[in-house]
């Protein structure tokens, strides 16, 4: 069976005010099951882009078709077979968290006969059935995202957006909500595709990373490709200061700082047995060993020569926090 | 036909919120009282008319209720917008005037509650005091025909509100709203005082004002007297409405 992408993205390019190029001529395509993940600093474009793909801003130029629809002709037919979670909720926090998912299964058209079960089945599929009747403004921030998460899924989409999924949670939480999204790829095949700017997210979760810089994507690859084409691994031993001048000789392509002795390896796990033993027959004490996996920050240091910085969740939900209680 | 079902989803939520916010359930209905109790009873001391001055102020001051409530309800697009719930309603696959039609009918039936309400207090207040302090109209003729006009008057409102709600970026405007439009609105309209013994420059004012047509509609109906022809009030409100209404879902839309 040849199936097609279910997300074309031609030459997408949005400009605001005539002047800034947030999003400048992108091309990607994204096939049925895959976790595609759009990596990025902040202001990159990555949150233009999503609102682009579903149909609440229009692309200055280019197009893009999801499930075969055009976002610029059907955006109707589009909003129908994608599901969303934004990056700032959208929840109605004076309802319960029922009373959220049913709200959505009747905007989305979920024939009556199938809402409750649907609710139900998605209740559980995050861990919420015994918090269906609370008010969601008693949920912590987990909570809500979880819930978001499940609504999205309610009128069981082809494709689902993840706006920085797991953007000011805690690390326990966070891992939650991975499983979740591997789980929905796993069970019910559902192409996904996501924003972040958390390295180690892309890296475990998707199949297939773009990496975006001021509008344009410098990279598309899968995760494992673009970190092997940074040359490999590293392996660090350390090693007293007496053995240093005998290891220079045995590790010739080696670098040395301080008492470190850094070897660049194709795959480390292989190697490292080699390396240790060959020591060993120089009589070169190992205190200890360490491997070094490229990683993502990595590939974007190198081709940017920059670092992804990390916001600070705290700051911003703070300032948000603050917007709140100046508007009520 | 899925259309029809958002819009029936939009105003769900609206009846929901609704019902669940007593706080504003309460005062929307103490304010008109107090009005029509303290103001009503203390200006009827010292005021000549051949009519008492609390049922005279009685349909003002139910507009006035209607007035507050739709414009309040076509407001809470902004809260929606910064609650973030507006983009889940946007991103839906239903079409934005099937928002701005949930809003309104949402808005204009809350208003609808409370008017009735009123009417109901106003009309226990009249047979306890055996028709002394306020004497209305009210059989089922009259009933029967203040309910529409309640809704098409609380329509047109909450259009009002949903205009404004689509020009201003955040609550923080709203007092600027309050002070600048909707208080003019209302003292203007005639919902306190007979508009025909004005001086003639206010007068000219109070008919550029739509509420005024809305109290002496509602005058005219509950004690048939007014000093504006039913006809021409009517019309007025009506035309008030539709545009309100076609304003209203021009501006959401351009807005999103």
């Amino acid at each position: 069976m040849v199936y097609l992408p279910v997300i074309k993205v031609k030459n997408l390019t949005k400009v605001f005010n005539n002047e800034i190029r947030a999003v400048d001529g992108i091309n990607f395509e994204i096939n049925q099951g895959e976790i595609f993940g759009f990596l990025g600093p902040n202001g990159a474009g990555k949150t233009t882009t999503i609102n682009m793909l579903c149909t609440l801003i229009k692309p200055t130029k280019g197009e893009a078709n999801i499930c075969e629809y055009s976002i610029i002709k059907n955006p109707e037919q589009v909003r129908e077979c994608i599901g969303l979670v934004f990056q700032d909720p959208t929840l109605d926090d004076r309802l319960t968290a029922k009373e959220n998912l049913e709200l959505h299964a009747r905007l989305y058209g979920v024939p009556k006969s199938q809402r409750k079960k649907r609710i139900n089945e998605v209740l559980e599929l995050v861990e919420l059935s015994d918090r269906a009747n609370s008010i969601v403004r008693t949920f912590s921030g987990g909570m809500k995202r979880r819930l978001e998460i499940a609504r999205g899924l309610i009128h069981y989409p082809k494709v689902l957006f993840l706006d920085e999924p797991t953007l000011g949670l805690d690390p326990q939480t966070r891992k939650h909500v991975w499983d979740y999204i591997l789980k929905l790829k796993k069970e019910f095949k559902i192409t996904i595709m996501m924003t972040t700017h958390y390295m180690e997210e892309a890296d475990e979760l998707c199949d297939r990373v773009a990496i975006i810089d001021h509008g344009k994507i410098i990279a598309s690859e899968e995760p494992k490709k673009l970190k092997d084409g940074l040359g490999g691994d590293t392996i660090i031993l350390d090693i007293s200061d007496k053995n240093l001048e005998k290891a220079k000789k045995v590790f010739k392509k080696a670098k040395f700082f301080d008492s470190q002795v850094l070897l660049s390896v194709k795959n480390a796990g292989r190697e490292i047995k080699k390396v240790l033993e060959k020591a060993k027959k120089n009589k070169i004490e190992v205190i200890e060993a360490n491997i070094r996996k490229p990683t993502l920050n990595d590939v974007f240091l190198n081709l940017t020569g920059r670092e992804i910085r990390e916001e600070t969740a705290g700051l911003r939900e703070e300032l948000k926090r603050r917007m709140m209680m100046r508007g009520h | 036909m899925h259309e029809l079902e958002a819009v029936y989803t939009v105003w769900l939520r609206e009846m929901i919120r609704y019902t669940r916010d007593r706080g504003r359930m309460i005062s929307s209905l103490a304010m008109p009282i107090f009005w029509l109790l303290i103001f009503g009873s203390s200006i009827r001391a010292s005021v000549e008319m051949n009519i008492d001055y609390t049922s005279f102020i009685a349909p003002g001051i139910i507009v006035m209720s209607l007035m507050f409530n739709s414009i309040f309800s076509g407001i809470t697009v902004i809260w929606d917008r910064e609650l973030g719930f507006m983009k889940e309603m946007l991103v839906a696959p239903i079409s934005r005037l099937s928002i701005v039609a949930g809003k309104a009918l949402g808005g204009a039936t809350t208003a609808l509650v409370q008017g009735t309400f009123l009417i109901f207090l106003i009309l226990v207040v009249k047979n306890l005091s055996s028709g002394y302090f306020i004497a209305l109209r009210m059989d089922l003729t009259v009933f029967f025909l203040i309910i529409p006009m309640m809704v098409l008057i609380s329509l047109g409102l909450v259009g009002l509100g949903i205009s404004i709600a689509s020009r201003l970026d955040s609550l923080e405007n709203f007092g600027l709203v309050m002070n600048f439009l909707i208080m003019p609105m209302f003292f203007l309209s005639g919902a306190l005082f007979p508009i025909n013994n004005l001086p003639s420059w206010i007068r000219y004012v109070t008919y550029l004002d739509p509420v005024t047509y809305g109290v002496e509609l509602l005058r005219s109906i509950l004690i048939g007297f007014s000093s504006i022809n039913i006809i021409l009030s009517f019309s007025a409100v009506l035309i008030f409405t539709c545009s309100m209404l076609l304003i209203g879902a021009y501006l959401f839309n351009k807005r999103s």
